[in-house]
């Protein structure tokens, strides 16, 4: 059984008609391996599915005969992938590399412009048309000029990714920040608040839940701007990204490696979606409507 | 504006409160508030508030008596008129250092704060040292009936536990008004009873001054020592009254003939002011 800080309260309060009796329920549940009993489903229903088709996968590669060039089964594909660790990995640090660089940089740009914004009707009006304009152009059309301009590639490619990164964060994060209860706002301005005073204790906690949904977001993005940027940048050599590691394999028709690149760059964005996800199930669960489940 | 005690019975002349010795807190002099679409929220109204009493503005929605209470806490200014702070210390641009708390009709809790959070907002917004702003928050959640939920966060807490913080947030600068705006409107009679009791306990311990908005004759009634009833279109005063029953008022009263009395009258003048 948990034992979490509602649990122990709901524990003491005595039966006495008091206003305290009216306190809302929420659903306890029982653990297993320290999971709660309903996410097992959630993890085992896709993993059987998972297996099933990887399976499915396999077989038709044999019985078909169909050539690794054209597609290889998912076994010669894991065979490939711990075969080629060594490159594949240290294409995946940096490709990962340019992915933190990008989100981290978006996430301090966005909040920061979101904030600025917030502070400012005119500056608002005035930037935010060109944040739009930079989140609707298709990256890979400007990623060529951004690499003539930037000069050094891994330069380029983070900017690439942050452009693609950064604007979810920027727009909900705006909109986070003016959705503070308009009651509490009054009753900061009544208390003579300071602007500061305002952002800190009333703005950027109202606007938390919003910018971690765009956080979730953006962590997706980061890679898959960092991904398409190698693609057009193309770069060479030792120091490239998973994406060239892709390339160069097709050029070479080894497809098993090309599957293989592939999968890192999937699980890589699962697992920062499952982070971002983990962090903001951590700063939400005790207050935030999305984090707790009520008893009917 | 009619000004008069509720009947013989309960003769308290109006001069009683003007002349007690001293100042009244607040002064509304010839104010009305016309908004931006051209409604006339609230039409020339003159009010003393004066210290330590207990005032219920009553009258139907749309009266403009949030809109008059509002504008006392300083959320909102006059289109004409002047609301003075006869006893209050003003800034260097000439502005009242209002002493007051606010009480609105939701809670309107920080649902990212713990009650204690809650409660210790308005020191933390005034520089109050944290450990002297925690103490004093911790005592203030114990007089409003909340011991052992410093921690709860409002999701956890009931409508009625919510609405406690609320007011435990409100007093804890120990102000010297106190103004509420509907702030048991949407809780339940058994709740709201409950509620009535305490504050009215709190105000005879504190000794605050309190405003308190309401649509609710009874409630009006049971707290108050005088009932300002307003009408609506255009929001103005109807009538002042004294309601001079004893406190400590409790089930007795509530239950009391002198109360069911003292609520035909009041209903009286309210359907006169709704009917006007």
């Amino acid at each position: 059984m948990s034992s979490s800080p509602v649990d122990a309260l709901q524990a003491h309060v005595p039966h006495d008609g008091t206003d305290a009796e009216a306190r809302p329920v929420f659903a306890t549940e029982a653990r297993i391996l320290g999971l709660p009993a309903s996410v097992w489903p959630r993890i085992l229903a896709p993993l059987v599915i998972g297996v099933l088709a990887l399976g499915l996968w396999e077989f038709l590669v044999r019985w078909r005969e169909i050539p690794p060039y054209i597609l290889p089964g998912p076994l010669l594909v894991g065979q490939t992938l711990i075969a080629d660790w060594a490159t594949l990995s240290a294409s995946l640090w940096i490709t990962l590399r340019i992915t933190f660089l990008a989100l981290a940089a978006a996430i301090i740009v966005g909040v920061t412009l979101a904030v600025l914004f917030t502070q400012s009707k005119w500056l608002e009006m005035s930037l935010l048309p060109y944040a739009v304009i930079l989140q609707v152009t298709p990256i890979v059309a400007i990623a060529p000029l951004i690499i003539i301009w930037a000069g050094d590639i891994n330069l380029s490619l983070l900017i690439c990714a942050w452009i693609v990164a950064f604007f979810p964060i920027l727009s909900n994060t705006i909109l986070g920040l003016n959705s503070a209860d308009h009651n509490l706002v009054n009753l900061f301005q009544l208390y003579g608040a300071t602007r500061w005073q305002t952002m800190r204790y009333l703005k950027l906690p109202a606007a938390l839940p919003y910018f971690l949904a765009g956080l979730k977001i953006s962590g997706g993005l980061a890679l898959i701007g960092a991904v398409v940027a190698e693609f057009v940048a193309g770069t060479g050599g030792s120091a490239s990204g998973l994406a060239y590691r892709i390339l160069e394999a097709g050029y070479q028709l080894k497809i098993p490696r090309v599957f293989a690149a592939l999968i890192m760059i999937s699980l890589s964005g699962i697992a920062i979606f499952l982070a971002t996800s983990w962090i903001s199930h951590v700063l939400l669960r005790r207050w935030h409507e999305s984090a707790l489940k009520r008893e009917n | 504006m009619d000004h008069q005690a509720l009947d013989t019975a309960y003769l308290s002349t109006p001069t009683i409160r003007r002349t007690d010795g001293s100042k009244p807190l607040v002064c509304i002099r010839h104010v009305s508030k016309q908004f931006a679409n051209g409604t006339l929220a609230v039409r020339d109204v003159n009010l003393d508030l004066g210290t330590g009493e207990f005032i219920s503005l009553l009258g139907p929605s749309g009266c403009g008596k949030s809109t008059l209470l509002r504008m006392v806490a300083g959320l909102g200014t006059p289109s004409t008129g002047t609301i003075d702070w006869p006893t209050t210390n003003h800034d260097a641009s000439g502005k009242p250092q209002r002493d007051l708390g606010f009480v609105f009709q939701d809670p309107t809790l920080m649902p990212w704060a713990s009650a204690l959070a809650n409660v210790m907002m308005p020191l933390v917004l005034k520089h109050v040292p944290r450990r002297e702003a925690e103490a004093r928050a911790v005592e203030m959640l114990a007089l409003v009936g909340l011991k052992g939920f410093e921690t709860s966060y409002p999701r956890e807490l009931s409508g009625g536990m919510k609405m406690r913080v609320s007011i435990a947030r409100a007093l804890v600068m120990k102000p010297k008004i106190l103004l509420m705006d509907e702030p048991f409107a949407a809780l339940d009679e058994i709740t709201r009873h409950r509620l009535n009791d305490d504050l009215l306990e709190l105000w005879w311990r504190e000794k605050f001054t309190a405003v308190f908005v309401t649509h609710s004759v009874f409630e009006s009634v049971y707290l108050s020592k005088r009932i300002v009833v307003m009408a609506a279109r255009p929001g103005r005063v109807m009538a002042d009254l004294d309601v001079d029953a004893p406190y400590p008022r409790d089930d007795l009263f509530r239950t009391s003939s002198d109360y069911a009395h003292l609520c035909r009258v009041v209903s009286t003048k309210l359907k006169e002011a709704i009917g006007s």
